[in-house]
């Protein structure tokens, strides 16, 4: 990625320091030009799905645990890594069909969904923790 | 964020002020449930003033839907953002809903 730009957060276990991080990634992107549904859609919303699961189902909501949030950003794309201290989860076989006759009026299981369907790469593996990789490319 | 109740004759409006998220979406439902508690049966959720929604926020309307449905009233939404518009076409939710394009024509449709 050449000359990207790296925003780098420490947050603890607590879904409410979410937005603030989001607030600064989406001002990075507009910066860089992102469109309109970059910056209002595909990266706030996966963003906070991939927090939200760190915090929620990585640490189990473990206020001793934190969150790390890598992102790096250039013209081309944008690459953010969410990492917790979670055992990881099998990003295919947790991933469910949200729009599918039996889980349409479900409450919960469409965050790995969203995740998937924003960015135009989503990976999980161990690096020092469990981590999430988010790939958007800016065109 | 924030999130406002107002009424127009028999309809409780409620403004989404910012983001409905995993951080602040029990206090949408919480609201929505006192309004439902206290004899509303026509609710519209209006989202002129909304950020984006995540997946939470998304569970949240659909729970609400089914809770007051199950009163005996109905969940109807308006004014989505192109953005909000196309994640709930995305999830299928503009199925689920009852969406006008204006809070006058969600008034109107009640």
């Amino acid at each position: 990625m050449g000359a990207a730009e790296s925003l780098d957060f420490r947050i603890p276990s607590d879904v409410q320091y979410i937005e603030a991080v989001v607030v600064q990634v989406v001002r990075r992107c507009e910066a860089l030009d992102f469109s309109r549904r970059h910056t209002a859609l595909n990266v706030p919303v996966a963003l906070t799905e991939a927090m939200s699961n760190a915090i929620q189902r990585g640490n189990r909501d473990d206020a001793s645990r934190d969150v790390v949030v890598r992102v790096a950003i250039d013209e081309t794309r944008l690459v953010a890594e969410v990492r917790d201290e979670g055992d990881g989860f099998d990003l295919e076989a947790c991933t469910v069909d949200a729009t599918s006759d039996d889980n349409l009026h479900r409450e919960d299981g469409r965050g790995l969904f969203l995740m998937r369907k924003l960015m135009d790469r989503v990976e999980r593996f161990h690096d020092g923790g469990n981590v999430v990789r988010l790939v958007l490319h800016r065109v | 964020m924030s999130f406002t109740v107002a009424r127009k004759g028999d309809v409780t409006i409620v403004d989404v002020e910012g983001q409905l998220i995993v951080g602040n979406r029990q206090e949408l439902k919480q609201k929505v449930l006192d309004e439902v508690e206290k004899g509303a049966k026509k609710i519209l959720i209006d989202f002129s003033r909304t950020g984006y929604i995540d997946s939470s926020g998304l569970g949240v309307l659909v729970s609400l839907a089914k809770r007051i449905r199950d009163a005996g009233g109905e969940l109807r939404l308006a004014n989505l953002h192109d953005e909000l518009q196309t994640l709930f076409e995305l999830t299928k939710l503009d199925t689920l809903f009852q969406i006008s394009k204006t809070r006058d024509h969600a008034l109107e449709s009640f």
